[in-house]
């Protein structure tokens, strides 16, 4: 039966942490351990959730979970499955939480390495679109134009990897982008992950009220915005078939979306001729 | 070594799953993620796949994994080379594992079976990494006793994962991050529980000598030490030629001894102070540098005996002769000290 916001599990199994007010990214991991529930084991890299979920001794998880390199999230989760499996347990779902940088950069090469393996684990990237936990450096997520401490005054002058191309391209069984904006899309794409055997991939789109610059009681509003204005997408991938959940209602709207976020503020003196190029 | 355990899986002989990796660094984490399912991991490597899988090396010392590598001595790049030294392991000392050096093939089997049950045991869990010459060990044949199942049972008890396992009954954070108010006692009790591991070793080895007939002596191997004047320091696959060498020297006057050194970490500081105590004069054979300073097994032992001379030989291969190690004895006996290069 299809879970919706309302029948999610009202247990808690993140909680106490220490992300900032108005976190998109532990909206997405709490949201995704209530669907998963008691049998899930989390798998965190160096990340946002992973620095404020872990202080010993204020232990945020209640769910068993482990902190890994960054680069490591697919290939410690394989490790985990393989070792359960060996001992016979087989109820179980192995999820990692992964942002931007660990998932499209560092740790690319051990997710492929997963996929390829095609072993049964569910991979979510919770993207805020750029390193917020270190200060706001460029990833290869942060999309074209957005300030970050690294490229602090002109913005990105490359668009976002499209991950879920990428995933898709290694073979993955079943793959999904999301926004917290649209919760109850995202929980079934989760419930529907879980249900499958094989190596899943979820994206979903975390705002970051300190990296976006936007007020901390914006963060749900600017992730449904993103969709609806197409600067995200809910898609699905599936049997080798590629499926768009929802039309933008509002494109025409991309700029307003853009004027709310600080990070789309360049100076005059920074704003290039082709600004927006190839889009 | 994985080619063969490949062959075991596939065959049926090992019960185990075998995970194929795209990297070092992956192959380690997956250990690390298997041990923490609460199974017995094995994984193994060398020379610049050991350096890119040591992030990877804290992260299961520090997390007091009990996995058991073999790492293959290999020459670091650059200059590229495919031949034996002990750069790579030796670089890495400080990573939190226990780290061993095999003279011959039939050590490494050993070893590997004891590394088990050392990381193994309650009060020590921490990873244990078997260390072989490459070539010298790695690319040549030897004869050697493989063990029976029956051995095995008596030395190796079945896995017991302890506490640090996953466990849905009572499920916990597994690693974390400690300030500075918590930092250190995490670090100290990982200390202690290998300096204790000298009292496991010294127990699997008592058992190993039960089942096997074999007998091995704990941090050291001490060969015509007793009443050495000279006495060389080395490690791994060259000790034979050593002790060769010390042999035919005694036979013309010469009070010479070997002290092979077996583990690193811990580190035999209280054996060598023992064996070494009376020699007139140590000297160093090590198939390594830290550059700008001196060996680093040289390092080591300084800082428990006043040794004076460090040779650094065999870098990416080179073979050290009969006669080489002979002039070692004799720049002791010249009262040669400092830093050599063969």
């Amino acid at each position: 039966m299809a879970m919706s916001a309302r029948d999610l599990d009202k247990r808690e199994f993140f909680f106490g942490h220490k992300a900032c007010a108005g976190c998109g990214g532990s909206l997405a991991v709490r949201i995704a351990l209530k669907v998963l529930g008691e049998r899930a084991v989390s798998v965190l890299p160096a990340g946002c959730m992973s620095a404020v979920g872990f202080n010993f001794p204020q232990l945020a998880f209640t769910n068993n979970a482990f902190i890994t390199p960054f680069a490591a999230t697919a290939s410690v989760m394989t490790g985990i499955e393989a070792g359960l499996r060996q001992r016979g347990i087989d109820d179980f779902q192995v999820v990692g939480f992964a942002g931007d940088g660990g998932t499209a950069d560092i740790g690319l090469q051990a997710l492929s390495g997963a996929i390829d393996r095609g072993d049964n684990i569910l991979y979510i990237c919770y993207d805020n679109e750029a390193y917020m936990n270190t200060g706001i450096q460029k990833s290869g997520l942060t999309p074209y134009g957005a300030k970050t401490t690294t490229t602090p005054y002109k913005g990105s002058r490359r668009h976002k990897k499209d991950m879920l191309a990428i995933v898709a391209a290694n073979g993955v069984d079943y793959a999904a982008s999301a926004s917290i904006g649209y919760l109850e899309d995202y929980i079934r794409k989760i419930e529907k992950a879980a249900g499958i055997t094989g190596t899943k991939y979820i994206h979903v789109l975390a705002p970051c009220p300190v990296g976006w610059g936007f007020k901390t009681d914006e963060t749900v509003d600017i992730a449904r915005e993103a969709v609806d204005v197409g600067a995200w997408s809910l898609r699905e991938y599936e049997n080798g078939e590629w499926k768009l959940n929802r039309e933008p209602s509002r494109p025409q709207d991309l700029e307003l979306y853009m004027k709310r976020q600080g990070r789309f503020k360049i100076e005059k003196q920074y704003q290039e001729e082709n600004n927006y190029a190839g889009e | 070594m994985v080619e063969r355990l490949a062959e075991f899986v596939e065959d049926g002989s090992l019960d185990a799953e075998f995970i194929h990796v795209e990297s070092e660094h992956s192959a380690l984490s997956a250990a690390m993620g298997a041990s923490l399912a609460g199974v017995r991991t094995f994984t193994a490597t060398s020379s610049q796949g050991l350096l890119y899988m040591a992030e990877v090396l804290t992260y299961a010392a520090g997390g007091r994994f009990p996995i058991v590598m073999i790492n293959a001595n290999r020459s670091l790049a650059l200059p590229w080379n495919i031949y034996g030294d002990q750069r790579d392991s030796l670089s890495l000392l400080d990573s939190g594992w226990i780290q061993a050096y095999a003279e011959n093939a039939q050590e490494v089997l050993d070893l590997t079976l004891m590394a088990f049950r050392i990381a193994e045991d309650t009060a020590v869990r921490v990873p244990f990494m078997v260390n072989l010459d490459g070539f010298h060990l790695t690319h040549t044949y030897e004869v050697v006793d493989v063990p029976t199942k029956e051995q095995i049972d008596k030395i190796l008890p079945d896995y017991d994962p302890g506490e640090n396992q996953i466990d849905f009954e009572n499920p916990r954070s597994f690693g974390f991050t400690a300030g500075p108010e918590w930092n250190a006692s995490f670090h100290k009790a990982h200390h202690e529980a290998m300096l204790h591991a000298w009292n496991v070793i010294d127990r699997a080895e008592n058992t190993f000598h039960a089942v096997f007939g074999r007998r091995y002596s704990g941090g050291v191997d001490a060969y015509r030490c007793d009443d050495a004047e000279y006495v060389l320091v080395t490690l791994g696959s060259v000790s034979g030629l050593c002790r060769q060498v010390a042999d035919s020297l005694r036979e013309s006057g010469v009070k010479a001894g070997v002290l092979r050194l077996r583990y690193l970490r811990p580190f035999p500081d209280e054996a060598i102070r023992k064996v070494l105590s009376s020699a007139k004069s140590v000297a160093v054979l090590e198939k390594d540098i830290s550059f700008g300073g001196a060996g680093t097994v040289f390092t080591n032992v300084r800082s428990i005996v006043p040794a004076k001379l460090n040779v650094i030989g065999g870098l990416g291969g080179a073979d050290i002769s009969a006669a080489q190690i002979a002039g070692i004895f004799e720049s002791l006996q010249a009262g040669e000290s400092g830093v050599k290069w063969l």
